[in-house]
């Protein structure tokens, strides 16, 4: 035994060396983790948890059940199928609850909560406030009644029944161009309201349109880039680049002075009588503009790639082609244009899921048509404060992207993607 | 180590000294001319007044409200004072994410004895039925036209902004569905006071758009204010919808070529509403009660053409303070320009907003 024990090979210490290296090992381990820890941290703070906010923000549902506790209890076993009003015990749990919420001034919040699904709630609350303050003893159904007949429809009780959970699926469904009628089914909205299916689709293909243009337009400016002498590709590089660094408001605004109808171009056409001056072409507030100014934007983020990736390839590679028969053209498609696969894919990712979340460029040019989804998130976050729909709008974005990125993972390859 | 240590502790103390001695309020408004007319008519003089105060303006303009409840809803309130239109106020009093207001407390009396109460105009303390905003401005959103984009006659009313045969020309609009939608049932022919009442129909929500759809290919829509005086200016269209201020400050300040259409103007409200959670409430209350006097509110339009909300400021309203133009005129409060008004009917708005706001982005993406 002590013989084995003497055949184990130690440090100068006398620590046996498996030890001794198991040691170092974690220690360097420990070492890297800490180098990469506030990294982690901050995409767990500043990424993770916003979007684990966001994605619960669109199913949460606690407005009605917390400010109406009382009411959400007492109609639980109301049948909303049925064609009656609850009874007697649900409207004094109501009125409790409304005196309760109108002394916290919590009241606004169901009444704006209830008022995405049905118009006219805002004010039935708000009215309902004021007026059930004075009530103070039975018979409750009758006074309540009295405030307003809205009370009285069997459908605001539907309403309040339906939204008394904590989750709920409404938001989705609205982000979708769906609603849940009377009888709690899901039907398409009314075809005068029908607008978000419409936007997204509209998204998707300005998106994709945006990303094959910015290649066709990237693509020779990259292999220039690549080939060209050091001295010439340079200048080119600084032309590639400098608008790239300037600010996003300066390019948009650029665009309209030079697109609009009494702008640069157009003043350009009418000179050279290529148009007469009552003929001067709509070229932005419509798609065009939102084409032309951001494929103008997102070129850099194709070209950048397609550049680092060419830059990598031997000229040998197409001087041998060359040299076993190949034609130029030959050479090229079946010889150089494979090498940059790696650098279309990442160059066309990245250009299009830039696009499909952009929203400046396109509130400022895009006028009636050529607005994205991201506008209208702007709209609810910033404007009508539906932050709900806003986040379900923006989960539906977040799980087309990662579809979209899925699928290119499974027909190019995700490890074929190179950034540089 | 030790060093480094007592002198970190030494210069906390003295940035919480100096925190204490010169106490920041952080007030938020629009910008641009807005808030320098602010800047001019209350901060100034309410900082020279108080040495110990120190107002930092913050330019979050329509961003306000999200800023607003994010702040609320995390617990910290770094927000003092915030300028917001009515509507978005009233959205902020529901959310309970501002402090009720009580009107003859907390603001000043106007000059002859009449409490703040009677001394606002009429309803605008309870704007919607809350309670939590407190008016500085009466501004309208009407129309401007180019002087030089018609031959012969100019056009003199609403019916006119809708008539592409008599005036032929694109048209700006607001991308919203508020008050184009009112403008468009008023021009059709309906009595103002029934605009509202025929918008809770679907039949009244097609006829203004039926009417819309008559200029829907002329229309260039923008969002920002500063768009439409910037495209009457480069000749992009002919008339649009724009905030007096705006067009104010283009005709006089710039001397552009255009004019204002006030027949039919929307009046609206802008003005304070504080936090809910605010650190500063005692100072911000001290604030508030000079910046909304009768004297505070009529020195704003000395700055920029927006009418103050007391009666008791009208008969004060003088010169324009650089220009020395009369401001009397350009206020969209003057009998001469409001002879036909459109009142927005807020609470109406509160219930059809989302509705609305569907239905038009439907129709405009058609």
């Amino acid at each position: 035994m002590s013989k084995t024990m003497d055949e184990v090979m130690r440090t100068a210490d006398g620590v046996p060396l498996k030890v001794s290296l198991h040691k170092a090992l974690v220690r360097s381990r420990i070492r890297a983790l800490l180098l990469v820890l506030p990294l982690l941290a901050f995409l767990l703070v500043a990424f993770l948890l916003p979007i684990g906010y966001m994605l619960f923000r669109s199913i949460d549902n606690r407005i009605v059940p917390s400010i109406f506790p009382r009411t959400a209890v007492a109609i639980q076993d109301w049948n909303p199928a049925g064609n009656w009003l609850p009874g007697e015990a649900a409207f004094e749990a109501l009125v409790r609850d409304i005196q309760q919420a109108f002394k916290d001034r919590t009241l606004g919040r169901v009444g704006r909560r209830l008022n995405y699904e049905k118009p006219g709630m805002s004010s039935l609350f708000r009215k309902s406030g004021r007026r059930a303050a004075r009530i103070t003893g039975p018979p409750y159904k009758e006074q309540v009644l009295r405030i307003d007949k809205r009370w009285g429809d069997v459908n605001t009780w539907r309403l309040i029944h339906r939204e008394s959970g904590a989750l709920t699926g409404a938001y989705f469904l609205a982000a979708v161009d769906l609603t849940l009628n009377d009888r709690a089914e899901i039907v398409r909205q009314p075809e005068a309201r029908r607008i978000y299916r419409t936007l997204f689709s509209r998204t998707l293909w300005m998106s994709g349109l945006i990303t094959v243009l910015c290649l066709l337009l990237g693509y020779p400016v990259a292999y220039l880039l690549a080939t060209l002498p050091l001295r010439y590709s340079n200048l080119l590089m600084i032309l590639v680049l400098l608008p790239f660094w300037t600010s996003l408001l300066v390019r948009t605004t650029s665009w309209i002075a030079l697109l609009q109808t009494e702008g640069v171009l157009n003043d350009l056409m009418v000179f050279v009588g290529l148009i007469t001056d009552d003929g001067r072409l709509q070229l932005i507030h419509n798609k065009f503009g939102t084409f032309v100014a951001m494929v103008h934007i997102l070129l850099p983020f194709m070209i950048l790639p397609l550049y680092s990736v060419m830059k990598t390839i031997s000229p040998a590679l197409t001087r041998a082609a060359r040299s076993l028969g190949a034609t130029p053209f030959t050479a090229f498609v079946r010889v150089y244009m494979p090498n940059t696969y790696s650098g279309v894919g990442a160059g066309c990712i990245m250009v299009f899921i830039l696009s499909i979340g952009y929203y400046i460029t396109p509130a400022l040019v895009g006028g009636r048509t050529g607005t994205f989804i991201s506008n209208f998130i702007a709209l609810h976050v910033g404007q009508t404060l539906n932050w709900g729909l806003a986040a379900a709008l923006g989960s539906l974005l977040l799980v087309l992207v990662l579809a979209l990125y899925l699928l290119y993972d499974k027909i190019v390859g995700i490890d074929n993607m190179k950034l540089g | 180590m030790k060093r480094i240590l007592t002198s970190m502790a030494l210069a906390a103390a003295v940035a919480l000294a100096g925190s204490a001695y010169a106490q920041n309020l952080n007030i938020v408004s629009w910008g641009g001319a807005y808030t320098a007319s602010q800047q001019k008519a209350y901060h100034d003089p309410y900082m020279k007044a108080n040495p110990g105060v120190k107002i930092v303006n913050h330019d979050l303009g329509s961003g306000a409200l999200a800023k607003l409840r994010a702040e609320v809803e995390s617990g910290k309130v770094t927000l003092d004072l915030i300028d917001m239109t009515a509507a978005d106020a009233i959205v902020a009093c529901d959310e309970g994410l501002v402090e009720q207001v009580e009107p003859d407390k907390w603001l000043a009396a106007a000059p002859d004895g009449t409490p703040a109460s009677k001394d606002f105009f009429a309803g605008t303390l309870s704007v919607g039925g809350t309670n939590c905003f407190i008016p500085q401005i009466v501004y309208s959103t009407t129309f401007g036209y180019r002087t030089d984009a018609f031959k012969g006659a100019q056009p003199s009313s609403l019916a006119d902004v809708f008539d592409l045969k008599k005036f032929p020309g694109k048209r700006a609009l607001e991308k919203r569905p508020n008050n184009n939608m009112e403008w468009a049932l008023i021009a059709d022919g309906v009595a103002a006071k029934d605009v509202y009442q025929m918008l809770s129909t679907d039949e009244g929500v097609a006829r203004a758009f039926a009417k819309l759809d008559t200029i829907k290919d002329q229309v260039v829509w923008w969002t920002k204010g500063a768009q439409p005086p910037q495209l009457l200016a480069d000749g992009e269209v002919a008339i649009a919808s724009a905030y007096n201020g705006r067009l104010f400050s283009a005709i006089i300040e710039k001397k552009q070529p255009i004019a204002m259409l006030w027949d039919w103007q929307n009046f609206d409200l802008d003005g304070w509403v504080v936090p809910k959670g605010t650190r500063n409430l005692a100072a911000v209350k001290k604030y508030l009660r000079f910046a909304t006097d009768t004297q505070r509110l009529a020195d704003q339009a000395k700055y920029i053409s927006y009418g103050p909300a007391r009666h008791s400021s009208a008969g004060r309203v003088g010169k324009h303070a650089e220009l020395g133009v009369d401001m009397k005129p350009h206020m969209p409060t003057d009998p001469a320009n409001s002879k036909t008004v459109l009142l927005s009917n807020y609470v109406w708005w509160a219930d059809h907003q989302t509705e609305l706001n569907d239905k038009f982005n439907a129709w405009l993406a058609k």
